[in-house]
């Protein structure tokens, strides 16, 4: 069981979406029975992971690991292989969350074409999980694209007005810096070769070679790589100025639709930033060299600033609800980003924990928006007023997380936020200085949301007779509402399992960094230091400053050995 | 001479037997008996294919085999290319049969006219003499010609096959001359005589003529690829040929066109420690940076062009052009004087994958004119999917994989030619083709947008589709989903049709 689980957590909603293709398309009710069953079975099955790998948060490496080499296509070198370390195990987990809370918030909000619908839906959760399983560059690929189609159909199809645009400008604009990604890892795969004599795109064999790149083809190839890969998670995460194409997305899109992109197909750009760009060009990030003024480093900081201040100030000026969570998403991802390129292991942890509150607060955001669009057709901000006095639930459970959101303490927001911009503060102080009115303004554009919408008298007629959640919607938020308490109340678990991959990043993002004294939990970060293993660590220290290049053999013993 | 020697052209020979008895059963057949023509050229294609198959068998040890007086050269490239084309024409006659009904025109000429164009291009394929590969071509070229005006009552139908053959007929002639020259110059019509002929005389006094030769030859040879600048008829020979005629265009012929470019132009292999080389391949200094222009126009020029579309037929071709750019960059990959076995590879298996999902686009658009509906415009599609959804999906699945997104078979051409192009350094050409097929993917969704989000103009009724299409779309997708989620035995037996060894260094890693 342990050692298929990732593959039966990946492959439990396409076994829906192929169940549900053979329910005749007149029985909604069934296929909503069948698809909610599928995944709430999705997240089931992923629950036994969480006491197993707890059981194993400290040990080095990649745990599960599951597939052989050259099982797949051989004749390339792709092979289907899966694992996970505490970065990914905590976005695998919010994702079959975030799958099973979308799904069950669709019951009455999709009505036409329902099997569609949930077809579609199961199979963007298999897209998804994949790509924070695969071990290997090329699987990692083919389930970051595959996975464009069932969102695009989704916003395409069940979208708002504006649909066609939308759905067609989030899949161009996505591909666009993924096939630059493609010809980025090709490049990788080729410099292996050459390095090593091996075609593969496993990628901790791609962590031994790819830091060399920089020495073998200088900075300049080193930087024009960095960038095809930049552009790719950019895009996706978004950063500013490629955010263009998400307040339109999401606006459109479904609810479900909209939690899900928020929630989790955002952290995809991140997680790719932590997996791939940061260990594979420690140096470009090194780099002094200023390009147009700055260094590549101070560009992605400069980016992730701009986009928090950009996204706030954009969100105040917002007259649709559903816009303002949208362009609120651009400044939470920046405070992510931020965190990753202070290069700290404060910074990036906090980036992580980060990532997961803006998947649990934002998720939300938008489902409360979406229950207010169900009953009332509209997310114009001047429609409502004095909704407190109609839905006393509804504007309770909105109060906690629009708290959660702008990073009340106590609540999940702040451990994260805080965290990035301690981060951020041990490595820049000003950084940190330029984020900080990030969060005031979230305070600002959400209270003001919730001033306009839920208090005073109700204004509207239309809004009088609204009724209140039901016993299905408040189950959608209690999951939620559970873990913004647990993080925000008591995060050290959650900092626990982010150590080991946290660190392991920063040895081979930032070798010069004095590892055991930033971290959390100094007798576990020793011990995860001691046990790592010498063919990972052994050539990222070497890397930056050593005369010699590192011994190609290292590297290709281990391999050979295995 | 033993007498094996002719054997070689077993499969065309069939073919060939195969078309003329058609004719002569189609005289006897009362007019509502007319799909057994159908029947018997897919008899005939099948029993090619177990001649193809003798063959393979036949040549076991042997890496190539010359036949036919040494004017055929049978090795597993063209081998290859005989199981694509017969493939395709397989496919091509599952979508005629209902298709002519529909439209009046069940004759048995259909049937024999495509048999023998495959015949021709068997011919092109193999040859290894110019003048087999000339007799090849206007063979296929002018049963084609016929093939895209059989709607004789279609005004359309009329003007494209007059098109068509006018500016056919006029590159075969500027095609022949080039042919002619190189002749002059090397005095054989062998095509490994003339590669081991040409390199002196590139850098002796007739250098002019060789290049004038090798620009005539080249623009017979893109004029047929229908490459930018010479792609002008292909638009209008699409739209107005038949349906399953402009899907049989659209692959065979043109994979035909792509096997005799390879076959002039001239690649080498190494069989048995020997490097085999014949055709221009000494002149590729020279006609590289021609290919890269051509490549480039062809990729621009198309790519804007399908934009604009609103005939799905049109659309089609223009994006067929589009494929053809990204091929082009498959033979540009290597150095100015070593063309990289991958770049070949990549054209080869681009070629396979075209084949079926291109093939599978046109069944669906093919499947959509019934009674009074043409169903080639893009309005057609409008709603399709509340018509016929599992069309729909079906016609989905092969746009995602006409744009290249994986894990559909056409990632795999596409991945092949960029990768070979990132293995010999041509970055920017490859961020260029990358590009370009984002940009593609809008017009491929503009098909997907009509068929999933577009209202039901034309009535509502289901689509009726007969059961050999069903099975046309079902070989196609089949094909286009198998190969893009498995695609290794494809990839290992295109490595095995231009002798390249499997790889020994892909990685045996164990994680």
């Amino acid at each position: 069981m342990q050692n298929h689980i990732l593959s039966i957590i990946l492959f439990t909603p396409l076994v829906g979406a192929l169940v549900l293709l053979f329910v005749p398309k007149e029985n909604k009710d069934a296929i909503r029975w069948i698809a909610n069953f599928f995944a709430l079975a999705g997240l089931l099955v992923s629950l036994p992971l969480v006491p197993w790998f707890w059981a194993q948060r400290f040990e080095p490496g990649f745990k599960f690991i599951e597939g052989a080499a050259g099982n797949w296509i051989p004749s390339i070198g792709a092979s289907y292989v899966l694992g996970i370390d505490g970065i990914s195990f905590l976005l695998i987990m919010l994702t079959t969350l975030l799958g099973w809370i979308s799904i069950l918030s669709s019951w009455t909000a999709i009505e036409n074409r329902v099997k569609d619908y949930y077809i579609w839906f199961l199979v963007l959760q298999t897209g998804m999980l994949g790509v924070f399983m695969a071990l290997d560059f090329f699987l990692f690929f083919v389930f970051w694209e595959a996975m464009l189609v069932p969102m695009y159909l989704l916003i395409g199809i069940w979208g708002g007005p504006r649909k066609l645009y939308a759905a067609i400008k989030f899949f161009l604009y996505t591909l666009a810096g993924s096939v630059l990604m493609l010809l980025g890892i090709l490049f990788l795969y080729f410099h292996h070769h050459s390095v090593t004599g091996t075609y593969t795109f496993a990628l901790q064999a791609l962590y031994d070679t790819a830091p060399r790149i920089y020495s073998d083809y200088g900075p300049h190839v080193a930087t024009l790589l960095f960038l095809s890969f930049f552009f790719a998670f950019a895009i996706k995460v978004p950063m500013f100025p490629f955010h263009t194409w998400l307040p339109d997305a999401h606006v459109e899109a479904p609810t479900a639709g909209s939690v899900i992109l928020a929630g989790v197909l955002l952290k995809m750009g991140t997680y790719g930033f932590i997996r791939f760009s940061l260990p594979f060009f420690p140096q470009v990030l090194a780099d002094t060299t200023t390009h147009l003024g700055m260094t590549v480093r101070g560009w992605m900081i400069f980016l992730s600033i701009v986009g928090i201040i950009y996204g706030a100030l954009v969100s105040l000026m917002q007259k649709d609800m559903k816009k303002l969570v949208a362009y609120s998403s651009v400044s939470h991802l920046g405070f992510c980003t931020l965190g990753i390129f202070a290069l700290t292991p404060l910074g990036i942890s906090g980036s992580v924990l980060q990532q997961i509150n803006h998947g649990i607060s934002t998720g939300a955001l938008f489902l409360i928006v979406g229950i207010l669009y169900e009953r009332r057709h509209t997310r114009e901000i001047s429609e409502y007023g004095g909704i407190s006095n109609v839905m006393p639930i509804y504007a309770t459970i909105t109060m906690i997380m629009f708290l959660s959101s702008m990073g009340l303490p106590l609540l999940n927001g702040f451990v994260g936020e805080f965290t990035i911009l301690q981060g951020t503060f041990m490595e820049n102080w000003r950084w940190g200085a330029w984020a900080v009115p990030g969060v005031v303004l979230a305070a600002a554009y959400l209270l003001w949301l919730y001033q306009r919408v839920f208090f005073g008298t109700v204004t509207n007629p239309k809004n009088e007779k609204l009724h209140d959640l039901t016993p299905r919607e408040v189950a959608t938020f209690v999951p939620l509402l559970i873990m913004a308490f647990w993080i925000g109340l008591y995060p050290k678990p959650f900092f626990q399992i982010l150590e080991q991959p946290v660190n392991h990043t920063m040895a081979m993002a930032r070798p010069d960094y004095p590892q055991p004294a930033g971290s959390m939990n100094t007798t576990a970060a020793n011990t995860t230091a001691a046990v790592q293993p010498p063919a990972i660590v052994a050539p990222a220290a070497n890397m930056p400053t050593s005369p010699t290049p590192p011994p190609v053999s290292a590297s290709t013993k281990m391999e050979g050995t295995n | 001479v033993v007498w094996t020697d002719y054997l070689l052209a077993l499969p065309i020979t069939l073919l060939a037997l195969f078309a003329l008895g058609i004719l002569l059963i189609d005289l006897m057949l009362p007019k509502e008996m007319k799909w057994a023509n159908a029947v018997t050229a897919f008899i005939g294609v099948l029993f090619s294919a177990a001649g193809v198959y003798k063959i393979q068998l036949w040549m076991k040890d042997a890496p190539l085999s010359l036949g036919m007086l040494n004017t055929m050269l049978v090795d597993r490239f063209a081998i290859y290319f005989w199981y694509l084309f017969l493939a395709a024409t397989g496919v091509a006659i599952l979508m005629s049969v209902r298709y002519l009904e529909t439209e009046h025109e069940n004759h048995g000429e259909y049937y024999a006219l495509m048999l023998l164009s495959v015949a021709g291009m068997m011919c092109m394929a193999a040859g290894f003499d110019i003048v087999l590969i000339f007799i090849g071509l206007e063979l296929m070229a002018i049963s084609t010609y016929v093939l895209v005006g059989f709607l004789r009552r279609d005004r359309r139908s009329n003007e494209a096959a007059l098109k068509y053959l006018l500016l056919g007929a006029f590159s075969s002639g500027i095609f022949a001359y080039g042919l002619s020259l190189i002749y002059g110059l090397t005095g054989s019509t062998n095509l490994f005589i003339i590669g081991a002929r040409l390199p002196a005389l590139v850098h002796s006094e007739y250098k002019p003529v060789a290049i004038i030769a090798l620009l005539t030859t080249i623009t017979g040879l893109l004029f047929k690829i229908a490459a930018i600048p010479f792609h002008q008829w292909a638009p209008d020979a699409y739209e107005g040929a038949p349906t399953s005629i402009t899907g049989f265009m659209s692959v065979a012929v043109k994979a035909a066109g792509w096997a005799m470019l390879l076959r002039i132009l001239g690649f080498s292999y190494e069989i048995n420690g020997r490097v085999v080389s014949w055709g221009l391949i000494s002149m590729r200094p020279i006609y590289v940076p021609l290919l890269v222009f051509v490549s480039i126009a062809t990729m621009t020029g198309a790519n804007f062009a399908a934009l604009t579309q609103t005939n799905t037929k049109r659309l089609l071709a223009y994006s067929s052009i589009a494929h053809v750019g990204y091929m082009l960059l498959g033979l540009v990959a290597g150095t100015a004087a070593v063309l990289s076995p991958d770049g070949i590879k990549g054209i080869l298996i681009y070629l396979l994958v075209y084949t079926f999902m291109n093939l599978g686009a046109f069944a669906v658009i093919t499947s959509l004119r019934h009674r009074n509906v043409i169903g080639d415009e893009l309005d057609d599609l409008n709603g399709l999917y509340s018509r016929a959804p599992v069309e729909a999906v079906l016609m989905l699945i092969f746009m995602l994989s006409l744009a290249g997104i994986p894990p559909l078979a056409g990632f795999w051409g596409k991945y092949f030619i960029f990768l070979s192009l990132i293995e010999t350094g041509h970055y920017a050409l490859a961020s260029l083709g990358v590009l370009y097929s984002v940009f593609g993917l809008y017009y491929y969704l503009k098909i997907a947008n009509a068929m999933f989000m577009g209202k039901v103009e034309k009535g509502e009724e289901k689509l009726p589709i007969s059961f050999t299409m069903r099975a046309a779309l079902g070989l196609t997708a089949l094909a286009t989903l198998y190969i893009g989620i498995l695609p290794n035995q494809f990839i290992e037996l295109v490595n095995w049709a231009l002798g390249i060894a499997q790889n020994p260094a892909v990685a045996n890693l164990t994680h």
